[in-house]
């Protein structure tokens, strides 16, 4: 049917299609399932539909998730959740967290590249992590072996909640200071060499780094976390 | 008898370091080098002495460590160009443990994430109870675990040797006789499994069996706030009828 529906008419036929849907369903999904309504109806009816779901006494939430839009269970609610399904839910190693973060962050990147910042073999966390479906091959670098590339899927997505790359939580803003501090570090170090000459003394070189990584005090009267 | 468990399965030289600098509470980029250095050839030493299986990496990071502390060391009559181009010989290992700090920490902000299956469910949806991945490990470092053995085996009556192939215990009897126990009471701190008079043989092989377990996934391993470190044995999926007739100990999301 190509004739034009009202938002009262299209909403109920979205919920029916998010609900029947086994992965979060786009919107242009959606317009080629309900073909001839315009995009904008159909983004404001799933919007009015999320309004209605997320902000009324319900169980269920509509989430924009993985480019796409889901059915999912409250968060409130997760310990009755976890009764259902008797506690069970797999979870990953700590290793295998480490490195998915690593690709979610740095992608594309090949195992070598992986295993340099881990310092240690990462063959059988990529491999739980294929399996897993929460990364994939995405290609092939030209260098000597042509090493796979490795990039996060659309299920990584779905499963920590994120409705694109770019949502990836920020890493802290290391990365702006993290050059200046060690670059601060190693002026200090220079700069109390230099002094040591001067003076002929024998203390440490002093260094300051402006200490947001550290855990601080080096009298230890700060708490371990 | 000769029982050797991998340790690089679970984590690597930068994890050690980066545990080091935690434990020792100095700044990441200021760190003691032969302070660090001292105490990484310790844990190296210990595990050595635990029969575990250690990988190439720790060494080759022992042998870096040595190097930039001896470079530390150097006199001071050096020439002050030469100085200015050498730098801080600290510095390549501070980037890469910061880089690597930066994706752990990465790493647990994802983890705390609403995750699907474990706090937000969608329609049918078949959780399995898994622990995905290497080893049995989900909050905490094998190193922690080893923290914890080293206390137990301060405490230990003084052994003559810590000879393991004199043990009466074998570590497969020791695997037995754990998984007899966690059945029975589910869940058990670490410091439970060892009484006072447990001898340092003992201690060393009940750790061993821990660790194969856990590289199993046999038994998973808790931080707990007050208890330290807990373990505990998943039952078999046939044994659940309804889940309110079981207790179940607190899960960690």
């Amino acid at each position: 049917m190509s004739f034009e529906m009202d938002r009262e008419a299209l909403k109920p036929l979205i919920e029916a299609l998010i609900f029947a849907a086994d992965r979060p369903i786009s919107i242009e999904k959606l317009m080629n399932i309900l073909e001839g309504e315009g995009r904008e109806d159909v983004r404001a009816s799933i919007a009015e539909l999320m309004k209605e779901y997320n902000e009324t006494n319900r169980g269920i939430v509509i989430s924009e998730v993985a480019g796409g839009y889901q059915m999912r269970t409250r968060p409130e609610f997760v310990q009755w959740l976890r009764r259902l399904f008797n506690f069970r839910f797999s979870r990953l190693s700590k290793a295998a967290m480490e490195a998915l973060a690593i690709v979610a962050y740095k992608q594309p990147l090949t195992r070598v590249e992986l295993e340099d910042i881990r310092g240690v073999d990462c063959g059988g966390v990529l491999r739980t992590l294929l399996e897993k479906s929460l990364i994939k091959v995405i290609g092939r670098k030209d260098l000597p072996g042509r090493p796979s590339v490795y990039g996060t899927t659309r299920e990584f997505l779905e499963a920590f909640d994120l409705k694109n790359l770019s949502y990836l939580p920020d890493l802290r803003d290391i990365e702006e200071s993290e050059s200046d501090a060690v670059r601060e570090a190693t002026e200090d170090y220079r700069q109390s060499r230099n002094n040591l000459e001067e003076e002929g003394g024998g203390a440490d070189p002093a260094g300051q780094g402006n200490g947001e990584q550290g855990c601080g005090d080096p009298t230890g009267s700060k708490d371990r976390s | 008898m000769d029982y050797k468990v991998k340790l690089e399965i679970f984590e690597g030289p930068m994890d050690l370091l980066l545990h080091l600098i935690k434990r020792n509470e100095v700044d990441i980029y200021d760190i003691p080098i032969a302070t660090i250095t001292e105490q990484y050839l310790e844990y190296i030493e210990l595990i050595k002495s635990l029969n575990l299986d250690i990988a190439g990496e720790f060494l080759l990071m022992a042998a870096t460590l040595i190097h930039i502390k001896s470079k530390m060391l150097l006199p001071l009559n050096e020439e002050p160009e030469e100085a200015e181009d050498e730098g801080d010989p600290r510095e390549e290992l501070i980037k890469r443990l910061i880089e690597y700090k930066k994706y752990k920490d990465g790493a647990i902000q994802l983890a705390g994430r609403r995750l699907l299956g474990r706090d937000v469910f969608i329609r049918g949806i078949v959780p399995t109870d898994e622990i995905e991945g290497e080893g049995g490990l989900v909050d905490l470092s094998v190193f922690d675990l080893i923290e914890a053995l080293r206390e137990v085996l301060e405490k230990a009556p003084s052994d003559i040797s810590l000879n393991l192939s004199a043990e009466k215990f074998t570590v497969i009897d020791k695997i037995n006789r754990l998984m007899e126990v966690l059945r029975d009471i589910k869940n058990a701190t670490f410091n439970s499994l060892f009484s006072n008079d447990t001898t340092k043989g003992e201690i060393v092989v009940t750790f061993l069996a821990i660790l194969e377990l856990v590289k199993m996934k046999m038994i998973r391993i808790y931080q707990s706030e007050d208890v330290g470190i807990r373990i505990y044995m998943p039952d078999k999926p046939e044994d659940e009828v309804d889940s309110s007739t079981t207790t179940k100990p607190e899960e960690h999301g």
